[in-house]
């Protein structure tokens, strides 16, 4: 058991490791930028003195590192400093600053999509694994041709493509569901599901396509292994040999699929969140994309690169853990 | 909903029933003895789909234009699905009868949905090779004398003219020839950027294979921090960087873009090509070529690479599509090909709202799904004669 | 023998599926089995012998079907059988034992636990009695531990462990017919030994008929009553074990036993004084920090070959990969002609790269598969020797025609249009092109069926003697030692047990080792295991022997 938990405990330091080297690559990435982003900010009537005010509120002044480490020092505790376009705006007005920082900003937006993202999954895991099981216990049928060409047209969609065709047929042309996602906080949970459904399904769509596929791959691997074949010829019931034979060995495969496909979501949310204008992370991103709101922008890149990486490390440990090998040293 | 479920459990009865039926009247052959209920359920619920669709099907000719125009979209889909169908049968029997011996003997052993694939790419190839003779206005034109927002379908009493099939844009440009030009555009520089990834991370893929040692500890720990980043996310965050850039130093955006997503996309590139050629160099015949006292430039040429052709052509359609996807999904963000290139991933963004009128009219909707449909349609022509690709290289697997 | 047969297999026809079209594997096949009896299947790679074994129990792989004849097993038609009567068969009265053992138990399960599945799925006892059952058979089978070892994982054991536990399992249910498809060929010969002696003292006690498969035709001389030689899918002829050996009726067979008798005579000794061709001299070697080789020295002269024997991990590849620079040596040194090679090859010149070939063990892996026969020989030619244009052809021509392969025939052909042994002259041919003094041979007929291997080694000794090669031939097969080797060297994990001239080293005294594993290698005599049995004892054969030094 040792065995395995130095073997965690390496990946976890990787993770780590991983996050804050990309952490470091976002930061820098972003100080590419040309250095005059105050005047920016304030246009081009701006004075010298209001320019270099905003650069000292925003700490611009500061050198490259020092800005670095009082970045992270902030993320670390929840303090993605201020919004751009808030701060400007506060400085406008003159109002108290603070009501503009992007934690603010950004903590509902994470709930909602977190909350679409757990729709999604609800929905897309248990039927992809069910369709992916039966694709290889019945492959090279016509069920299993059928769902190849359904699930490769699904892959090969862009998002925005399926988004569209559903809003069509669920709420166009039969007005079922609404297409926009209109959400907001303390609204009741079944009205918020209802609202969130259409997302949710575009997103389904994809995610299951590549999960099932996968699953379908990794189930058909297992079965073509000796110790199958030794299972059906020791008489084993093809019901026991799926249940104790194939499933223990399957799980490590499975857990690890659905975890890359949910990394996997942390992409397809962002234009679906767009079609629906969901008040997600997001579509937050795309805003400051738009706007070059850069606070915004560095700190939505941080929280989808950390949950990127969160999950394929969780892929990564779940195999590990599920591996008899290593459960079970020599 | 409480009539859904009743559907499905009636479906249970029948399909016991089937079995039974079956069973019967084949004397118990050992397909109908051996079948399992799920088997036999799954047999009634398909037959019950293709009942529904027909159905649907005839709903859509409807004189009634209410019910037609519910079901417009439908029947062309279904009409679509039969044409394409029989056009790439058609067309593998033409690959079987006219060619070379080689590409006779692909055909024939060539799935339906393959066939499907090549032709579609065979016509876009074509499409935006000669977009500008095929359109009938130039992409960016705004034609004069002609009103902004005409409406698809060249019905004059919907407000649509029959010059302008699919109607004109916000600012009075043809939306067809738009489309048209799309495929130059989007394809062609989904195509290059393909062609910069594929150099870029090939070359160090196999570099990093062939040397080992500090060069792949290195470049591989450069490629896992950067596909640690979701590769969308990280394409805007450069892209936000990239539009601040481009006009104070007078380059295009779009070069920024083909460059942001090439880098990012190479390093899947680079890991395939790192694996494919770590495989390769452990034979036995790059030993012996080593051993010889073989230069580095006859090993990657004439050892390596053409050992690693099949595996790379494969991943260089899949990546395509990636590409592809990616450039039309920033487009559709709007930050990816700009104005006034014509391109599918804009397009849809621009025309998107029109969806909502499809009650109404279902033409109006017609160019944001036909901009993104082009973008899917593609996508799965490739994606298909790859999976085909795939499953030959891999033979008797499964 | 009045008695109704076990197993009647009448005419079967298996076919196999490649590229959509089906061919025949099996082409009418008969075979009849009484209780208790034991059948050996034997014949060479592609002749359908799994295949055959696995339809004995009705069952047949995915790409493959039974397209006619029939198989009774105990009155029952299996082919016709449905699957519930059929699974109730499998594993209770036939049970299969795997090559692979390795693979063919779960990962993910305990060796009890997979032992009783089949009892008690069967219903045939309760989880405590067969478990207590399974101990038994695990001390029956001589497994070191039998009351702990099955609780043990199947990465957690060894191969010949893992085999035994296997047919342990196999034997689970007391089965009425047990078939062994090549269970002892991925195991060394010491361990080989141990598991035979077990597999065959239990199929005795219990009066288990058996069908085993084999290439080896010494193996299936040990183990079977009578024996069934297959090639090509068809039968050639089955008789009694004794008479197969002695008096075999068809030529194949005949050819087969042949193989067997190929000996090169005996070269005069290496004058003393005379300089070795290539001289290892205290070699040490580590793959990282693990250390692989312990000083190891032996020489090698023109015109010779040097046999280097040993288990799998003894450090025989490895010494090869020290000698043509590959892998470096940690100490020592590799003198060529009496002069120290640079220790990576990538520091030595050209010519002496030229002077050091190898052959390889996979003629697959070692042809580049995108390369044509001409291209891959005329490489070397045109590399080290500079020729080009017509003279690079005349000399590839050359080349083929000394490996007796017809030039214009093979010049423009892939290497995968070649068969496994004309591949290997193929590897054989590019060694030459470069016309060097010294040639090392990594097994290269182990992965050869006996007849082509047998053909590979008449072709080296004439090359030997034509062009006076040294050769350095890493082998585990000491029949191929036999044949063609001058010298002997033995190694044992990392240093050289015991060296010297052929004849000496295959007549007693020698170290314990050499004994052992000389003693390991099978005979063609049928009551070799059980003399060999009665004159070591069970328990100083194999493993248990080598523990013991």
């Amino acid at each position: 058991m040792g065995n395995v938990l130095t073997i965690i405990l390496q990946r976890l330091a990787l993770g780590f490791l991983t996050l804050l080297i990309v952490s470091v690559v976002i930061f820098v990435a972003v100080n590419l930028l040309p250095g005059d982003f105050a005047q920016s900010i304030l246009g081009q009537g701006a004075t010298p003195e209001s320019v270099a005010a905003i650069r000292r509120d925003l700490g611009l002044d500061q050198p490259l590192v020092t800005r670095y480490f009082n970045w992270l020092g902030g993320a670390l505790q929840g303090d993605f400093g201020s919004s751009f376009a808030q701060a400007s705006f506060a400085n406008f007005t003159g109002s108290a600053s603070g009501s503009g920082s992007v934690a603010q900003q950004i903590a509902p937006r994470f709930a909602n999509t977190m909350f679409l993202a757990a729709v999604t999954a609800a929905i897309a895991v248990p039927f992809a694994v069910f369709l992916g099981v039966l694709a290889a216990l019945y492959r090279n049928s016509i069920f299993d041709r059928a769902t190849n060409f359904f699930t490769l047209s699904s892959i090969s969609s862009p998002e925005f493509f399926l988004a569209y065709i559903l809003i069509l047929f669920l709420a166009v042309l039969n007005p079922i569901l609404p297409s926009v996602s209109n959400i907001y906080n303390g609204m009741p949970l079944g009205e918020r599901l209802e609202k969130s459904l259409l997302p949710a399904l575009t997103l389904t769509l994809v995610v299951t396509a590549h999960m099932m596929r996968m699953t379908r791959a990794a189930i058909i691997n297992l079965l073509a292994s000796p110790y199958i074949e030794m299972a059906r010829l020791k008489g084993v019931s093809p019901m026991r040999v799926i249940v104790r034979h194939a499933l223990p060995n399957a799980l490590a495969p499975i857990i690890n699929v659905i975890a890359i496909n949910l990394a996997y979501l942390i992409t397809g949310v962002v234009v679906v969140e767009v079609v629906f204008v969901y008040p997600g992370i997001g579509q937050l991103f795309v805003d400051s994309v738009k706007f070059r709101d850069i606070p915004v922008v560095q700190a939505c890149c941080l929280i989808f690169a950390a949950a990127y990486i969160l999950l394929n490390l969780t892929a990564d440990i779940m195999s590990i853990l599920s591996n008899p090998r290593l459960r079970h040293p020599k | 909903m409480m009539w859904f479920a009743a559907f499905l459990l009636g479906l249970a009865a029948l399909a016991f029933a089937f079995r039974f039926a079956g069973q019967v009247a084949t004397g118990r052959a050992p397909y109908f003895r051996d079948m399992t209920f799920g088997v036999a359920y799954g047999y009634l619920l398909a037959a019950a789909a293709l009942i529904w669709l027909v159905w649907a099907y005839v709903q859509g000719r409807s004189p009634d234009p209410l019910v037609a125009n519910k079901f417009f979209f439908l029947r062309v889909a279904i009409e679509g699905f039969i044409f394409f169908t029989i056009a790439a049968w058609l067309f593998r029997i033409l690959g079987r009868n006219v060619g070379t011996k080689q590409t006779k003997r692909l055909f024939r052993s060539m799935p339906l949905t393959a066939a499907f694939g090549v032709m579609i790419i065979l016509v876009y190839i074509f499409v935006a090779v000669f977009a500008g003779v095929l359109a009938p206005y130039g992409q960016a034109e705004i034609i004069r004398g002609v009103p902004a927002n005409i409406m698809p379908g060249g019905n004059v009493a919907m407000g649509g003219n029959p010059d302008f099939p699919l109607g004109t844009d916000q600012i009075g440009r043809d939306i067809l020839s738009r489309l048209i030009y799309g495929a130059q555009n989007t394809v062609g520089i989904a195509f290059a950027t393909t062609v910069i990834a594929f150099l870029l991370g090939g070359t160090l893929g196999f570099l990093a294979a062939t040397f080992g040692g500090w060069l792949d500890q290195v470049l591989s720990r450069m490629v896992d921090v950067l596909m640690a980043i979701p590769s969308l996310i990280f394409a805007l965050l450069l892209m936000t960087i990239a539009s601040v850039w481009a006009p104070r130093l007078g380059i295009p955006q779009t070069y920024f873009m083909i460059l942001i997503i090439a880098v990012i996309d190479s390093t899947r590139v680079y890991r395939l090509a790192r694996a494919v050629g770590q495989n390769i160099v452990v034979m036995d015949y790059i030993e012996a070529a080593k051993l010889r006292g073989e230069g580095l430039g006859y090993l990657m040429f004439k050892e390596i690479l053409p050992n690693a052709t099949a595996p790379l052509l494969a991943e260089f359609g899949l990546r395509f599509c990636f590409v592809f996807l990616t450039i039309a999904s920033l487009s559709f963000l709007g930050v990816g090909i700009q104005p006034p290139l014509a391109d599918w991933g804009t397009m849809v963004r621009d025309l998107g709202g029109f969806v909502n009128f499809a009650q109404f009219a279902p033409m109006t909707a017609t160019p944001p799904l036909l901009a993104a449909g082009a973008i899917a349609l593609l996508a799965v022509a490739v994606n298909f004669v790859v999976d085909w690709a795939l499953h030959r290289s891999s033979g008797l697997k499964d | 023998m009045t008695q109704e047969p076990l197993l009647k297999i009448r005419g079967i026809q298996i076919e196999g599926r490649s590229d959509e079209t089906w061919t025949p594997i099996i082409k009418g096949v008969n075979l009849t089995l009484q209780r208790g009896q034991v059948m050996g299947l034997i014949g060479e790679s592609g002749a359908g012998k799994s295949t055959l074994g696995l339809a004995a129990m009705g069952y047949t792989r995915d790409g493959v079907r039974i397209s006619g004849g029939t198989v009774e097993f105990d009155g029952i038609d299996l082919l016709k059988a449905s699957a519930n009567v059929k699974r109730d068969l499998l594993g209770k009265r036939i049970a299969y034992v795997a090559q692979s053992a390795a693979a063919s138990f779960n990962p993910a399960h305990r060796l009890i636990d997979q032992h009783i599945e089949g009892p008690v799925q069967h219903g045939l006892s309760g989880r405590k009695e067969s478990a207590e059952d399974g101990v038994a058979l695990y001390r029956k089978l001589r497994l070191p531990n039998p009351e702990e070892i099955g609780f043990r994982y199947p990465h957690q054991v060894s191969g010949g462990q893992l085999q035994r536990a296997m047919t342990a399992m196999a034997m689970s249910c007391r089965p009425d017919l047990i078939i062994f498809d090549e269970p002892t060929t991925a195991l060394d010969v010491t361990t080989q030994i141990e598991v035979l002696s077990a597999i065959r003292d239990i199929v005795a006690q219990y009066n288990t008929a058996a069908i085993y498969i084999t290439h080896d035709l010494a193996v299936v001389a040990q183990m079977a009553d009578r024996i069934k030689v297959l090639l090509k899918g068809e039968e050639v002829e089955t008789a009694e074990t004794r008479t197969m050996l002695d008096a075999p009726t068809q030529q194949y067979t005949k050819s087969l036993w042949a193989v067997r008798s190929f000996e090169r005579p005996t070269k005069p000794a290496v004058q003393t004084g005379a300089v070795p061709l290539v001289s290892v001299r205290n070699v040490d070697a580590a793959y990282g920090k693990e250390k692989v080789l312990h000083d190891v020295s032996f020489d090698m002269f023109a015109g010779r070959t040097m046999a280097v024997v040993g288990e799998s991990g003894s450090g025989k590849s490895t010494t090869a990969r020290c000698i043509t620079g590959l892998l470096p040596p940690s100490a020592g040194q590799i003198l060529f002609d009496g002069t120290a090679l640079p220790a990576d090859y990538r520091k030595r010149s050209k010519d002496q790269l030229r002077q050091v070939q190898m052959i390889y063990q996979m003629a697959d892996t070692a042809l580049n598969p995108r390369m044509s026969i001409g291209q891959i020989i005329a490489r070397p030619v045109q590399f080290y020797l500079g020729l080009t244009g017509k003279a690079k052809r005349r000399r590839v021509d050359a080349l083929l025609e000394q490996i007796e392969l017809e030039p214009s025939e093979y010049f423009h052909r892939l290497p995968s249009e070649l068969s496994g042994g004309q591949k290997q002259r193929i590897g054989i041919a590019r060694a030459l092109a470069a016309e060097p003094r010294f040639i090392i041979c990594d097994e290269v007929t182990s992965a050869l069926d006996q007849l082509v291997a047998e053909g590979i080694l008449r072709l080296l000794a004439r090359l030997q003697d034509e062009l006076s090669l040294a050769y350095m031939f890493i082998t585990h097969d000491l029949a191929t030692v036999k044949a063609i080797a001058d010298e002997v060297v033995v190694m044992k994990d990392g240093r050289v047990v015991e060296q010297g001239p052929k004849d000496e080293m295959f007549s007693p005294p020698h170290h314990a080792y050499t004994d052992l594993l000389l003693s390991s290698v099978p005979q063609m005599d049928p009551d070799w295991l059980s003399k060999l049995l009665a004159e070591r004892g069970v328990d100083n054969i194999g493993d248990a022997a080598v523990n013991k030094m």
